[in-house]
């Protein structure tokens, strides 16, 4: 087996008494697409931010493409081979979008030819080749996000590093990545994405963990992780009432009572969901597929965060 | 501290792109200043003031005033793009993040900041030079020498300016290193009239001061004459420099790195 791209081991990183990320391990190997999910405050950007060399450990090892990311000049090395798209769009607004490819491109040491080329390459994956002279205040939210996509790509990485990278699109654009990303990952590469929208995991991640509290819940592939942990389908029952609350009660199905409504967990799907649609279901009754939603609330809750 | 390699001249070359797209504005103000100035003083304060006495010769009051002009536009380029400027890209921009997750370190990012302060206050003294110089008012070819000492200048105040972006929590409080540090050093650096003017304190206060000796040294070029007293003006600029550089790396590795 090859060596893994990321191995975190007992890593941790504190703020103050306050643990962010509290000695976690895991480990990305090479061209899967690895998912970090968690509500917010979980500790996912901290992190990844360790992974890239933003943040310093406070504790455990972490290595990257084989290099001890604490030593300055190992994680120098690192930093020429990783991609990473942060949360914000922070483009240099003066700079046309070619140029702002071009420049970060200098960052990696990419000789100037070179650094065009791949721009309009990249310009073309993101299809933009038409717009690469529009000044950046121009895009909106879906195509500057799909620049700092591009951006990520221009040194060509080995592992791209995605912080939440469809937050705050409009579904169109989110689809747009998506595509892109699987594009990617088709070719091959690497990627470690954090995210909140559960249809983005199941639809890109081969493999995930879930944090929440700076620990990691559950590690696993999304389809196994469904069915460990919230069955195959599920019946949803809206306004329950007394009688099939003590039905669900007394014929032990696993549930969840949230007031309003009535999450029972099923793997017998049909003959159950007649039972309850026919004889308790006063004002409406769903059947549908257990999705990564379900896993997670029932593992992180369903209280607000800050 | 941490080996800075050759890489913050990547920062200094993003800055030059950006500049380039915003060139006509930027060039404006030192274009256009020093013809205001040198209309209110030459025109109109000179009246009043008659020649001044600068050590132990006279000197027409515009001659005297026009390198403190340069002085203080080298200080202004500088310090306000490591301020106000570097904090945009820094704190709104998030320029620094993206860097961050590049090849370069933010030692790289912080230095090349600088650097590029210092180049604005090259660009901006050499366009005001160019115009002062067409009224006769800097003698050649010792004011050649203004320009090598404008980037010096700009480094020093750079570098404090760049110290001041690292400890401010927001934008607005940039106010109090203006009206505390650099409004005074304008108004009592030795710029509008000669220090001996002032209280003996005073003057002992002013010398303090890093612009009191960049308006010396300018002097010094621009009318003579230039002596040894000009080296210890410009060690003690690069007696600034050498405090206020480390001084913003750390301060700035302490804000940013989380």
């Amino acid at each position: 087996m090859t060596e893994p791209v990321v191995q975190a081991d007992a890593l941790r990183k504190a703020f103050g008494a306050f643990a962010a990320v509290d000695g976690i391990s895991f480990s990305v190997r090479r061209g899967e697409c690895f998912g970090i999910l968690g509500p917010n405050g979980a500790g996912k950007t901290s992190t990844i931010r360790m992974i890239y060399g933003f943040s310093p450990l406070s504790g455990g090892s972490l290595h990257v493409l084989g290099q001890d990311v604490t030593r300055r000049r190992q994680l120098r090395k690192v930093k020429y081979r990783i991609g990473v798209c942060q949360q914000d769009n922070n483009l240099d607004p003066e700079l046309s979008i070619l140029q702002n490819l071009e420049v970060f491109a200098s960052y990696f040491d990419v000789p100037r030819p070179e650094a065009k080329a791949r721009a309009l390459d990249l310009l073309k994956f993101i299809a933009l080749e038409n717009r690469k002279d529009t000044p950046i205040p121009e895009l909106s939210g879906g195509l500057m996000r799909r620049v700092v996509l591009a951006r990520a790509l221009i040194n060509e990485p080995d592992l791209l590093i995605l912080d939440e990278p469809t937050t705050g699109l409009d579904p169109q654009s989110r689809h747009q990545i998506w595509e892109r990303l699987e594009g990617l990952r088709a070719r091959g590469i690497t990627i470690l994405l954090t995210t909140h929208y559960m249809e983005e995991a199941s639809r890109l991640c081969d493999r995930l963990i879930i944090m929440d509290h700076g620990k990691i819940l559950v590690e696993g592939r999304p389809q196994d992780l469904i069915r460990e942990h919230a069955g195959r389908d599920i019946i949803e029952v809206s306004e329950p009432g007394e009688e099939i609350r003590s039905f669900v009660r007394d014929s032990n199905l696993r549930h969840d009572d949230l007031g309003h409504r009535l999450l029972i967990y099923c793997d017998a799907r049909d003959q159950l969901y007649r039972e309850v649609s026919g004889r308790y279901c006063r004002d409406g009754c769903t059947l549908r597929t257990a999705t990564l939603e379900d896993v997670f609330l029932k593992l992180t809750g369903r209280e607000l965060r800050e | 501290m941490p080996v800075i390699s050759s890489r913050f001249l990547r920062i200094w070359h993003r800055n030059f792109a950006v500049y380039r797209k915003t060139w006509k504005v930027s060039f404006m103000p030192p274009l256009l200043e020093p013809l205001l100035y040198l209309a209110a003083f030459g025109l109109g304060m000179s009246a009043l003031v008659g020649d001044v006495s600068w050590r132990n010769q006279s000197a027409s009051y515009i001659v005297f005033i026009a390198p403190a002009l340069l002085s203080v536009n080298m200080m202004y380029n500088s310090f306000f793009e490591t301020t106000y400027g570097s904090y945009v890209r820094m704190y709104y921009q998030k320029t620094f993040d993206a860097m961050m997750a590049t090849p370069l370190f933010l030692e790289e990012i912080i230095t090349g900041e600088i650097i590029w302060g210092a180049t604005k206050s090259v660009i901006a003294s050499s366009i005001m030079l160019t115009i002062i110089s067409l009224f006769g008012l800097i003698r050649y070819p010792e004011g050649l020498l203004l320009i090598p000492l404008s980037f010096l200048a700009g480094f020093a105040f750079a570098s404090i300016g760049m110290y001041f972006t690292a400890a401010v929590r927001n934008i607005d409080l940039f106010n109090l290193p203006i009206f505390l540090f650099i409004t005074p050093m304008f108004l009592f650096g030795g710029t509008f009239f000669p220090l001996d003017t002032l209280p003996g304190w005073a003057q002992a206060l002013a010398w303090f001061l890093p612009l009191t000796h960049l308006v010396e040294i300018t002097r010094a070029i621009a009318i003579g004459p230039l002596d040894g007293f000009a080296l210890w003006n410009l060690l003690y600029l690069a007696l600034f420099s050498a405090l206020f550089f480390p001084l913003a790396l750390i301060k700035m590795r302490k804000r940013l790195i989380k």
